[in-house]
């Protein structure tokens, strides 16, 4: 096994310095009953082509997004990433390093994340940011905790426009219970969240661009929340979103968390994604994950470390902020290596070029008949109603070579006033020629049988 | 010094403001920050820029500067090259991280994971499209069901916490379907990690330890004293953070079972039996498998990790969504919780670029293959233990070990040299620290896990050098130790400075003199 180092000389050399007489003399400890009498039934070890060409053979059986026209979002994004960025994740001091608490060690890993947290912090407009957490819906679960821990109240309200899915995991965290307010899906870009902030409230949870693509308006949130003593949690999906809108921190955000996936990182079918999360700096103490920090070292030269360690479980244990171990390590690093490529004049152009793709879309939507834009408002990624059920124009599109976007119906199949409903995103790979042939296919899906 | 908007920095610190180039010259580098380097002007990426008629932005246009460094491509090649050369990583050298298992990490699982067929399918897309990464999940949970016997499995965990919270969320509902939600107690050994207690209190239980015995196992006599119709669960390592197969595991999951509570297994150490030992045979009702310990997914600086589950059939009806099942046509995925099933744990369908790696160094190894892994791996810590055992303390006497050993600071009394000391003389000594003070059971604990991928000649050389570094504390040489490191990147570093007044995001140095006025 060509991975295995010993030969059986050297395991035997092995065994008489230790004293026992073969391998299984040392499972001895393991009760008699315990003990697997023979082979599992599982194939033998193979050689590195013969793996390579079964891998190859199931991922042949999937559509790459490369494979055609694709228009997919809905929280995953299919941006391009420099060749420089996968070249430099690979390098083995990156991929192959352990979590950095020997920091004498890790500097590599440690300035980077300090960059990273300067970076998402600039990008939010927040005053701190972690060293990321899992993946965008996990943090947003953690921002509704973190809020509940900073206002010690427990009621906590969700936007209509909230990615289902982040919806579902906050209710796998919170549980169900009339603490927990999830407002119903609100496809049309509007909801009364405002109206349902009390004076128990700790956090409202506002996504923008939300699910549908509407852009919300932050600021009026975080006054209302405000007012009522709660916290704002702003949600990012689609974090080149920030290249072009105003930062939430700007407009009164107490926790932006947000989904970083779309710079650096490939959609591979969910994951691993980076989640983004930033606070204001008082209340970096209640905020979980890893967070690194600048200091000198014995000879007064400067270097980074793990720092307010006293929040995590493997301090506090039972008293920790979150059971969080680990944060999202090398896709955060991919994150900041193409985010220090794009630099601000890149992202802004990344940005622009993604609007005026969507804009470009919308345009070629608006001609296509049985088809309506609900979006007034949108980035990169909007809402169509369609004539009739969606989820079998899609699959039809597929059978077309078309991956047109994602029936919200998938996400919402106990809500009937979803069933029509599209979301599409374009990114800076959609081309002309992507979009005229969705909207020229889409309008034969709506001609044939009529609803 | 201007920044940020025009220009390069002209001020990058004082020791480069000096003149000085960086200690180590050219293959140590010290590099400065990324804002030190770039600025909001240069970008190495290459877009179009484009005439946006009429937006569609409502109004919320960005006004605030996003203040970004930029990097040309060789800029930044150069400054992530020269970063990475300040890590020690397991291609440069041993990992003897007890508890972590930093085995190699083979390069076929990178290439296949970049296929444009795993890399770019997008979780949303149509299931009819997907076929292959399906089954990708299929082939993955019937691996990690077959090597375990368990009945089912959560893929989604996004990490080995993340695990134990699901696990931990199939067993409250599992209570909760069976009319028993106020068990409110988890039993937790004191020699667990801190994600176990952590993650029981996240879940709204309180945690009663569990202390080891003598020999550094858990009495099942102890667990008996501590079940009651209260307590909803028991949450143990085995193998244990001390390197020690559980002798009673399995009279522990009969007490367990017998109480009407359940047995949460933390399968961090899974890589000593994998394909030796069973975890269903023992009667465990949940574990986590780290596919980033057991399985070879990089660690990469931290993360990303992936935890699936696997569950026995009293837990499976609580899996959560999404889950591949067995269909007339192949595969398929169930995204919508029916029954009792848990809600998501985490948006779309978890690690797949983990998962596609696991698989690859499964089929790599074969059944055969994985279970000579978890021998050498055996093998090798206690051919440690038994080449150090003469010089280092062994906290619960010689005896067989499972995939690390333990050591205490015994052999260092009276030497002046503390364990944290002699660990950070290590890396002087070519090696990254062992894990130190871990278990907490164990006073001055060293904890080393050498894996199945060190040959012997590396397991000499390390030995020699422990040896050697044990022979220099006890001969009186402190210095050397409480000094140590003086052959890294840095020296010790303030990490009381750090926590005091934390400094989490760079700011130009005239925002600093700005703020300190």
């Amino acid at each position: 096994m060509r991975y295995l180092p010993h030969t059986d000389a050297e395991r035997a050399e092995m065994l008489a310095t230790i004293g026992v007489d073969d391998l299984a003399a040392l499972f001895a400890p393991v009760p008699e009953s315990a003990r697997l009498k023979g082979p599992l039934a599982l194939p033998a070890h193979a050689p590195e082509f013969r793996v390579e060409a079964q891998m190859r053979a199931l991922a042949s059986r999937n559509r790459a997004g490369s494979d055609g026209p694709f228009f997919v979002g809905a929280g995953a994004y299919r941006h391009h990433v420099p060749a420089s960025v996968d070249h430099l994740i690979q390098r083995s001091e990156w991929l192959t390093a352990y979590t950095p608490y020997q920091p004498e060690v890790s500097q590599g890993t440690l300035q980077m994340l300090f960059e990273f947290q300067t970076q998402v912090a600039h990008l939010t407009g927040m005053e701190v940011a972690n060293a990321s957490m899992y993946d965008g819906s996990t943090a947003t679960a953690e921002a509704v905790l973190m809020a509940k821990r900073l206002t010690r109240r427990n009621r906590v309200v969700l936007s209509g426009g909230l990615h289902p899915h982040y919806r579902d995991v906050v209710r796998t965290y919170l549980g169900d219970g009339p603490d927990l307010v999830c407002l119903a899906a609100s496809p049309e870009g509007a909801g009364d969240m405002l109206s349902r902030i009390d004076g128990e409230t700790a956090a409202i949870v506002l996504q923008t661009p939300d699910f549908y693509g509407h852009l919300r308006d932050i600021r009026a949130a975080a006054d209302a929340a405000h007012a009522n003593g709660a916290l704002l949690v702003v949600v990012v999906t689609e974090i080149v979103s920030l290249g072009l809108l105003e930062a939430p921190g700007a407009l009164g955000a107490d926790i932006v968390v947000a989904e970083g996936q779309s710079i650096g990182n490939a959609l591979s079918f969910g994951g691993p994604y980076v989640g983004l999360m930033a606070t204001r700096q008082e209340f970096v103490r209640q905020m979980p994950g890893r967070l690194c920090g600048e200091t000198v070292d014995a000879d007064g030269n400067r270097g980074f470390v793990l720092t307010l360690s006293t929040r995590e479980q493997h301090i506090r244990r039972e008293k920790a902020t979150s059971n969080i171990c680990t944060n999202a390590g090398l896709c955060a690093l991919a994150f900041s290596i193409h985010l220090g490529l794009l630099g601000e004049a890149g992202l802004v152009r990344l940005a622009r070029l993604n609007h005026e793709r969507a804009l470009t879309l919308a345009a070629a939507l608006r001609d296509v008949p049985g088809v309506e834009l609900l979006n007034r408002t949108f980035f990169n990624e909007m809402t169509i109603r369609l004539d009739r059920p969606a989820a079998p124009v899609i699959e039809l599109l597929a059978q077309a070579e078309i991956l047109a976007g994602v029936p919200v119906s998938r996400l919402e199949p106990q809500n009937p006033s979803c069933a029509n409903l599209i979301v599409l995103a374009t990114t800076e790979l959609t081309t002309d020629d992507d979009i005229d042939t969705l909207a020229k296919c889409l309008a034969v899906a709506l001609s044939e049988d009529a609803p | 010094m201007s920044m940020n908007t025009i220009g390069r920095p002209t001020d990058i610190g004082t020791r480069y403001a000096a003149g000085l180039q960086p200690t180590g010259a050219a293959l140590l580098p010290d590099e400065p920050l990324l804002f030190e380097i770039g600025d909001t002007g240069h970008s190495g990426v290459d877009l179009p820029e484009v005439e946006i008629g009429s937006d569609r932005l409502g109004g919320f246009m960005r006004k605030t500067p996003l203040d970004l460094a930029g990097l040309t491509e060789p800029e930044a090649m150069r400054h992530y090259v020269r970063l990475s050369r300040l890590n020690y990583s397991i291609d440069s050298g041993m990992y003897p991280l007890g508890s972590c298992t930093m085995k190699h990490n083979p390069r076929l699982n990178e290439k296949t994971a970049r296929l444009p067929g795993f890399a770019d399918i997008h979780p949303l897309q149509p299931v009819s499209t997907v076929g292959g990464a399906l089954e990708l999940m299929q082939q993955l949970g019937h691996w990690l069901l077959t090597l375990t016997h368990m009945t089912a499995v959560a893929l989604t965990p996004k990490a080995g916490a993340h695990g134990e919270m699901c696990g931990m969320m199939t067993i409250r509902a599992a209570h909760a379907a069976n009319g028993q939600g106020h068990r409110k107690i988890v039993l937790v050994p004191d020699s667990a990690h801190g994600t176990n207690p952590a993650t029981a209190a996240f879940l709204g239980y309180s945690v009663k330890t569990i202390p080891a015995r003598d020999d550094g196992t858990v009495d099942v006599a102890a667990v008996k004293a501590a079940l009651s119709p209260d307590v909803a669960a028991i949450m143990l390592t085995n193998p244990n953070t001390c390197g020690l197969f559980e002798k009673q595991i399995i009279e522990i999951a009969v007490a367990v079972h017998e109480a009407g509570a359940y047995f949460y297994c933390d399968g961090a150490n899974f890589n000593a039996i994998m394909g030796v030992v069973r975890p269903g045979d023992l009667g465990i009702d949940a574990m986590h498998i780290n596919l980033h310990k057991t399985f070879s997914t990089p660690h990469g600086g931290g993360g990303p990790g992936a935890g699936p589950v696997v569950l026995s059939a009293a837990l499976a009806p609580f899996a959560p969504v999404p889950f591949v099942r067995a269909g007339q046509a192949g595969p398929e995925l169930v995204e919508h919780a029916e029954g009792g099933h848990l809600g998501r744990i985490t948006a779309f369908n978890g690690q797949m670029g983990m998962y596609v790696r696991a698989l690859t160094y499964m089929l790599s190894h074969g059944g055969d293959g994985l279970a000579q892994a978890a021998r050498d791996a055996v093998l090798n810590a206690n051919y440690i233990r038994a080449r150090l055992g003469d010089v280092f303390s062994l906290p619960f006497g010689n005896q067989t070990c499972m995939h690390e050993a333990l050591f205490d600071d015994h052999f260092l009394d009276g030497t002046g040299v503390s364990t944290l000391d002699f660990a950070k003389a290590l890396i002087d000594a070519g090696y990254h620290p062992m894990t130190m003070y871990f278990p907490l059971v164990v006073h001055g604990a060293m904890l080393i896990e050498p894996t199945e991928s060190e040959s012997k000649q590396t397991l000499d050389a390390f030995c020699d050098t422990m040896l050697a570094l044990a022979a220099d504390a006890k001969a009186g040489n402190q210095a050397r130790f409480t000094a140590a490191p003086t052959r890294a990147p840095r020296r010790r570093l303030d990490e009381t400075r750090a926590a005091r007044s934390p400094r989490l995001t760079w700011s130009p140095p005239e925002n600093l003199s700005r703020a300190a006025e």
